[in-house]
Parts: C-alpha cells; structure tokens; sequence
C-alpha cells in the first residue's frame, strides 16, 4: 500500500469522525503517514458528518479528498452524494440497514453490512461505526487485536477507558459478519 | 523523538503557545478556530495561567496590548471577520512596539462570508491590517506539525523584533488532525526592560504609548521602526522549494494550497512537466530571492490561492514582472483541486512565456 485515501460519511451521531481518527491513529502507531479532515460546514449543522482521512507510506499532500479509495457510506444521502466520486478499482462500505438500495456501479468492491441493525442487536446502538471499522479492517487483512487495543487506547479517553473493550468487540463483530 | 499525537491544527497551536511560555490567553470564539480557545479554557486555569473570553474581538485585543506592556508572552485569535475588528489594536500595538501573537484561521469573505477555508485575508495581513506605517511578521503553516512550529517561532521572533506575529492559517489547517511532535527547544523570552513592571522607586518609569504629536519624533520613530523591518527581512525570511531547481512551470502557493499544488507537481512531473513549487512560509517578510533566482530559468508561473489573488502581485514584484504569473484559484470557502492545478500547469506549459 502506498496510500489508501479514506472518506466517511454518514449522520451526526453515528461517530463518524471517531471510526476516522481511529484509523488514523491506527495508522500513526503503525508508522504511517496520517491526516484527518473532517467536515464542519453548515451541513454539519443540519446532520450531515464527513470526514477524510489518508493512510500512507509517502508524507501526505493534500488532505482533502475528494475521489476516496475506500468511501464508508453510513446513511442514503451519502451514498448518493459520494457514489460517483469512488475511483475505478474502489471499495464501497454501505451501512445495509439504513441503505436500502444497491450501489448502482460495476466497478467497484461493495460490502454491504447491517451494521446498525446489528449494533442494536448486540446492545451496543452507538457502535455501528465501529462495526463497520471491524469489516474494514478485516476486507484489508489489517485486523490485528493488539494493534486494534492499541488505537483504540489512543482514542478512547482515559474518561470512557471502561469502553475499550465494547469497542473491540463491535469491530469483532464487523470482522466476522460475512 | 518524544512520541507523536493526533491533534488538530488549532490544538496544536494552543499547546505549543503553552510550550513557548505563554500563560495569558484572550479571545472570543468564532468558527473555524474555537478550539483554540476551548484549548486554553481547558488547560490555562491548570498551570496558572489566564484564560479570558473577552466581551468582544476588540476588547481582546486590547488585554493582549496591556499583558504585552507587562512583559509577558501573550496571545489571542480569532477567525477573519474578529480579525478585522482587531485591525485597531494591531496598529496600536506596533505604534507602541509590543510584542505579540496573534492567529488568525482564515475563512471566506468579505464580511460575515462562511466558515469554510480561505486565503482572502493575505493583503490585510501581509499590509499591516490597521491604520498607520507597519508591519507584522506573518507566518502560514501548511501542516499541523507547523502550526505547532511557528507558533514558538512566532513567539520568539515577536520577542526579539517587538513586533506582532501573526500565524496566518485557514480553516483546514486548523480543523485537521495530523501527527505532531511537540518536543521543542524554546528561546527563553529576553530581557524586556522596557516594560511596564513596576518601578520598585528604583528607576525611571517606563511608558508603553503610541501617541506622538511632534510630527518629528513620530517620522524619527518611523524611522526607526523601518530599519527594525529592514532587519528582519534580511533575517528572517523562510521558504520551502520543490523540484524547484530545473522546473520551467513554478507553482507559488502557501497553506492548503501548497499541499494541494504538491499532488499537483508530482503529477505533472510524472507526465513529463518539470514543474516545482515555492512554498512562502514567511508572507511578510515575503521571499523574494527563490521568485527571482527561479524566474531565471522558468518559462512561466502560477500563483494557486484561495482568494481572488492577492499573493500573486508579491510573485510579479519578486520576479520584476520578467515572466508571465497567472492565477489558479478558487474563492468564498472552496479549495482547488490538485486536478485543477494539474491543468494551470499544462496550459501554463503550452503557452509557456507566450504571454
């Protein structure tokens, strides 16, 4: 992998900034170039989160991005917003429960996961992005578990520690979701 | 190495003004660099240090002038319309030859405009901002680690010059989050005998003013003041060149747009293009020598700006006009794309000092 440009999308409240500076973080403890950008224009405001990030081995140019690698849609409107913009060759993660249709494109990989139908089957209903995350990293073969502990140490706050392992195990449940 | 973290650019600020020894914090939030300030609030009462949500942008400013007179390292920042009602404290503040740190993350104008990134504010931070004879020393980031960078630099050279540094970002740099190394050495501030610290019936007392009615005195402080500048633009000038060395297309961009305008010579070069970028990380004092020396060898230039192009007149006064300069850019919050830039390029390359 020379660079993999990420872009998360979804609700408000779905944590998508959290699953992208996760796999930042992840990236940093890895010796990777990082950047995270996220939204936070008015369309925030009216419910709409984005955010990119860029996992690479050379420093990182720009940080926007704007055709992703891998485009994480976690609700409808991102996945009509962002579907065109995948490169040729892309991955797509669409949250299936709350995205009815299918990716209308041929040339990308489409991963479809309920994740937030499973998040609330699990009892953990704020953890659909960490489902997701899971899947990620199990498509990419990049799910290690101490690795994974490790980012998300870094990212859970010494307030919510207690959270770690529910954490870990929504990305479990991601990684086995076939 | 001490470890790196993820921080956003506006947090990276605030932690290394902490670093650089700043204890007194004043400012009053506006998007996109409140967490400067939600930073300060958070750490400052920890340390002993003052943070202060002021009533207004301009009151803010003012408390910077009176801490500044004190003697102590001080900051405030604000996003561009705060830093337009600031313009009168600035002028106050080089009128009275204080030292000081002031931010500014950039987003779209005129007026209220947005709150996505822009580079619009370039003139009034690169011309002085308030009334009067002066300059500050303005510094533009292009990453999280810089924003750290020169901050403390800012600092120092605020210090050692009695000047206002300003750090001109925008509101990517300030909203992103990359890894950051906070492990500085930082200048212990001079010995500032000049301030306002009490006069224990030991000396003279000391008057931080910038009223002069003897239109003598005043131009002989102008004076003065101007051969300081002269100083500090044969000191202190910084830039970054890539590729720049054989490129017949040369990029001049800062910031974000240096970032996006990297991606854009990297594919140009892989096409075949020699392009290369010169990167100002100092707009005033502005590098000139790099403009001069590559207008010797390049056949065009492209000035890429989040602003109607507001930089690129610095471009055609370094190269003396001696090549064509045009202008790439997006205004109002949007941001160039490395494709766009990629295109500037090719068209600059075709028509290449045809103009």
């Amino acid at each position: 992998m020379s660079a993999r440009n990420y872009l998360f999308s979804g609700f408000g409240g779905q944590g998508i900034l959290f699953i992208g500076k996760f796999l930042a973080y992840k990236g940093l403890i890895e010796d990777k170039q990082v950047s995270w950008l996220p939204s936070y224009g008015p369309e925030m405001r009216g419910g709409t989160a984005s955010c990119s990030v860029i996992v690479s081995d050379e420093p990182v140019g720009s940080p926007i991005v704007s055709n992703p690698d891998v485009l994480i849609a976690m609700n409808l409107p991102s996945l009509d917003r962002f579907e065109d913009k995948v490169v040729p060759g892309g991955v797509i993660f669409a949250d299936s429960t709350l995205i009815e249709r299918k990716v209308k494109r041929d040339d990308v990989t489409v991963y479809y996961i309920p994740a937030t139908a499973l998040a609330s089957e699990n009892k953990m209903p704020t953890l659909a992005n960490m489902i997701i995350g899971g899947k990620i990293l199990k498509v990419f073969n990049e799910f290690d578990e101490q690795s994974v502990r490790n980012a998300l140490g870094k990212v859970i706050s010494a307030k919510h520690a207690d959270m770690l392992e529910v954490n870990l195990k929504a990305m479990q449940i991601g990684a086995d979701y076939e | 190495m001490a470890d790196k973290v993820l921080m956003k650019g506006n947090e990276a600020i605030a932690e290394a003004a902490i670093i650089a020894g700043c204890r007194h914090y004043f400012g009053y939030p506006i998007t996109p660099q409140t967490e400067v300030a939600a930073y300060m609030a958070k750490k400052m009462p920890k340390i002993g240090g003052v943070f202060l949500q002021a009533e207004s942008e301009i009151a803010a400013i003012n408390m910077v002038y009176g801490v500044s007179s004190a003697g102590k390292r001080v900051m405030t920042s604000s996003s561009s319309p705060g830093i337009s009602l600031k313009g009168e404290g600035l002028s106050y503040l080089a009128g009275s030859d204080l030292p000081a740190l002031v931010v500014n993350v950039q987003r779209g104008g005129p007026g209220l405009g947005g709150i996505q990134p822009s580079q619009s504010d370039y003139f009034q931070a690169t011309r002085g901002g308030g009334h009067g004879d002066y300059h500050m020393i303005v510094l533009a980031p292009a990453s999280v680690q810089e924003m750290a960078e020169l901050t403390v630099k800012g600092f120092e050279l605020a210090d050692k010059y009695r000047m206002t540094s300003m750090i001109l970002a925008d509101g990517t740099m300030g909203q992103m989050m990359e890894p950051v190394s906070l492990d500085f050495d930082v200048a212990p501030a001079p010995e500032k005998p000049w301030a306002t610290t009490g006069t224990k019936m030991q000396r003279e007392h000391n008057i931080v003013n910038s009223l002069s009615l003897v239109p003598e005195e005043l131009e002989q402080l102008n004076f003065e003041r101007y051969k300081r500048y002269k100083i500090v633009e044969e000191n202190e000038t910084r830039y970054e060149e890539y590729m720049v060395d054989d490129a017949d297309i040369v990029i001049a961009a800062f910031g974000i747009a240096a970032r996006v305008s990297k991606n854009a010579v990297n594919e140009a070069r892989a096409q075949g293009i020699k392009a290369g970028l010169i990167r100002p990380i100092t707009l005033w004092p502005f590098p000139k020598a790099p403009f001069k020396k590559a207008a010797t060898h390049a056949k065009a230039m492209i000035s890429v700006e989040l602003s109607m192009g507001q930089m690129i007149e610095d471009v055609q006064l370094a190269t003396e006009c001696r090549v064509p300069v045009t202008l790439c850019n997006r205004a109002g919050g949007m941001i160039p794309s490395p494709e766009q830039v990629l295109e500037a390029i090719k068209e600059a390359d075709k028509n290449g000092g045809a103009k």
